[in-house]
């Protein structure tokens, strides 16, 4: 008999096998979440785990915790109504580049300039995968996906440099090579009060693989390997990625700031004192 | 702080019909609202932003109708009572999140302060033209609840009532107020706190291993639950069985969709709320809703006078629709008038409803302003021509 899954007891197995292809990056990130997770000390019963559409938006529906699984691009919003009503909670929101920062990008930035305290893990493959692979905002100049058959011509968004604008507390990058730096990373931005930020950057072997000829998971990986860099505390600004080259990754923002919360318990106190 | 401190304010007020809805919300015990400002509702999350320091609530202005509509329902499943509030416009904008409150059973409220349109339309002018977005607005099949109030008082009044059906029911209760409502003062008169009945959330009381999240009761509505409290429970927008887990199958589905519906029709005489005003020698009925039915009591005079026999139906819940009342007063009339600010909405039920027993007439008013009683006179003639 193979030895029980360490991370079983926090994962529904009765859902089990999941929906993601063989090669696929989500299992990996969900893998080092759940550890960070374990290693939080955060009772498990305040924990939420919330997610948008997508094939990172299906990270809810794994997770034995209180998840959602809501509307494509709103898991932000749903998630600080959440943590605004209960604030004992820990609210994370897993979500794909496409659910985050295309359909969900107003929402995003602005849960980031609001400080509001809570984790983004996004779960970037570079295209619309449970769609089919259409191009997306992620999506490398030149990448070829099903609606930009000729390669894409728009210009990607550099998510580390897009929340530290916004008015994130912590951001980080790794690649799913990157395991331990990730659940390291994770735990930090869980553990941390205030928007918390972690990219993870993932293979996609059936579409964005597939269509520009990457091969399976393995060699993305071996790709990952070779082509990442790692600069702690690297400026945003410098983080852009260009198709199937460097990938630098790290960790780039660690600062304290007041969240949302901070800021209305305070005023509300002040409000009230002087009313009285 | 203590959460009801200063909460009910008792007692007799001069209020518009958007601070009446703010207070009404405030003592039906809502303490979470997400809300975009849009004119003509705005008055009710200026007044929000204003009073929640004071009673233990959390106001967040979102940045947009999409945020708002799905902020409410994340902290609903936080265990808060919650609203969001808009008019036309923006009510299309949440219709995403009426679709999600259906499926995953979320009970919260949205008030629509309804104006002229489409799209930009008349913001600052009253219409009542969102009926049927408001009941069939997201896709799929499903069942809503909405109330129409016509003052001030009744702002006050049936949100409270709105709350208690939305936990009842667990479903998203539409409050359709218009800019006429809205914007005119009137006294309100605020009951004791102890004198307000609230109907509290269907929590169960079965442990963690017994409890599904929506195996339904007797009346088909599942118990709940809320974040924080051990269940480690799963919510999906997707089709999904008893268990809250997603099933994408024709089977899921038909157990699924039916419920939904039929908790809402097979309930709606539980639901049902009229006011109604019909000597058994009616040979005409008016039915209004919202403002206009204000507008019509002067018509109906006017009509009493020349002696004609005329009967008058509120409906204060338009959503479920009251099939059967209808149908039994299409059988004892000549005739059936409708009035609404619109082009045809409710009528296009009453007269499906009526089924010819009845002639039913539509007195249509594109909006801006309400209609003469003049207009509706006429129609009272003509009806009993």
């Amino acid at each position: 008999m193979n030895p029980p899954n360490p991370i079983e007891s926090l994962l529904r197995m009765d859902r089990i096998p999941h929906i993601w292809c063989p090669g696929c990056g989500i299992g990996t990130a969900v893998n080092c979440f759940i550890r960070a997770l374990m290693e939080s000390q955060i009772p498990f019963d305040n924990i939420c785990v919330v997610s948008g559409i997508g094939c990172t938006g299906r990270v809810a529906g794994y997770i034995k915790l209180d998840s959602f699984h809501t509307t494509h691009g709103r898991a932000l919003p749903f998630a600080t109504g959440l943590k605004l009503a209960n604030p004992d909670l820990k609210v994370i929101v897993f979500s794909g580049d496409g659910d985050m920062i295309a359909i969900g990008g107003n929402h995003f930035i602005h849960a980031a300039r609001r400080n509001m305290d809570i984790t983004v893990i996004c779960v970037n493959n570079f295209n619309y995968a449970m769609t089919g692979g259409q191009v997306g905002p992620t999506t490398p100049y030149t990448a070829n996906a099903s609606t930009s058959p000729y390669g894409s011509f728009e210009k990607p968004f550099n998510l580390p440099k897009l929340a530290e604008s916004a008015g994130a507390s912590y951001v980080a990058r790794w690649t799913t090579y990157h395991v331990i730096q990730m659940k390291k990373s994770m735990l930090r931005a869980i553990k941390k009060k205030g928007f918390t930020f972690v990219e993870v950057i993932s293979p996609c072997p059936t579409l964005y693989g597939r269509r520009n000829r990457l091969g399976a998971g393995l060699s993305t990986m071996r790709y990952y390997k070779k082509n990442s860099v790692i600069k702690n505390g690297a400026p945003t600004s410098e983080l852009d990625l260009k198709f199937q080259n460097k990938i630098v990754v790290g960790k780039f923002l660690d600062i304290e700031k007041p969240t949302f919360l901070d800021e209305m318990d305070q005023l509300y106190k002040k409000v009230r004192t002087s009313a009285v | 702080m203590k959460k009801n401190e200063k909460a009910v304010l008792e007692g007799a007020h001069f209020f518009t019909g958007n601070h009446a809805a703010c207070e009404g919300a405030i003592a039906a015990g809502c303490r979470f609202v997400s809300g975009y400002p849009i004119t003509p509702s705005t008055g009710v999350i200026e007044r929000i932003a204003l009073r929640f320091p004071f009673v233990g609530g959390v106001f967040i202005q979102m940045e947009d109708e999409l945020a708002s509509s799905i902020a409410l329902q994340g902290a609903v499943w936080a265990g808060e009572k919650a609203m969001t509030i808009t008019s036309g416009p923006g009510l299309y904008l949440m219709m995403e999140h009426i679709g999600l409150a259906v499926i995953t059973e979320t009970p919260c409220v949205f008030v629509d302060v309804q104006r002229g349109g489409p799209s930009t339309g008349l913001p600052t002018l009253p219409g009542q033209a969102d009926m049927m977005q408001a009941r069939w607005g997201s896709h799929g099949d499903y069942e809503i609840i909405a109330l129409a109030p016509d003052s001030p008082q009744e702002c006050f009044d049936f949100i409270i009532t709105a709350f208690n059906l939305a936990e009842q029911f667990r479903i998203p209760v539409m409050f359709m107020m218009d800019e006429c409502i809205g914007h005119m003062s009137e006294k309100v008169v605020i009951p004791p706190a102890d004198k307000i009945e609230i109907t509290p959330r269907r929590y169960t009381k079965l442990p963690p291993e017994q409890y599904l999240l929506y195996k339904p009761e007797k009346d088909l509505v599942p118990a709940m639950v809320k974040a924080g409290d051990g269940y480690h429970f799963h919510v999906t927008g997707l089709t999904h069985d008893e268990r809250g887990y997603p099933v994408i199958s024709a089977e899921c589905q038909a157990e699924l969709i039916p419920r939904l519906v039929d908790k809402i029709r097979l309930n709606e005489k539980k639901i049902r709320m009229l006011k109604m005003d019909i000597p058994d020698d009616s040979e005409v009925v008016i039915i209004s809703y919202g403002i206009t039915s204000r507008v019509v009591t002067l018509a109906i005079e006017m009509a009493k006078k020349e002696g004609i026999k005329v009967g008058s139906l509120r409906l204060i819940v338009v959503w479920p629709f009251p099939e059967e009342v209808i149908k039994d007063i299409a059988k004892r009339v000549k005739a059936i008038v409708v009035v609404e600010m619109n082009y045809g909405q409710v009528f296009y039920e009453v007269e499906r409803v009526s089924a010819g027993n009845a002639k039913v007439i539509l007195v249509p008013h594109a909006g801006g302003t309400v209609h003469k009683p003049d207009e509706v006179y006429k129609s009272i003639i003509e009806a009993v021509k």
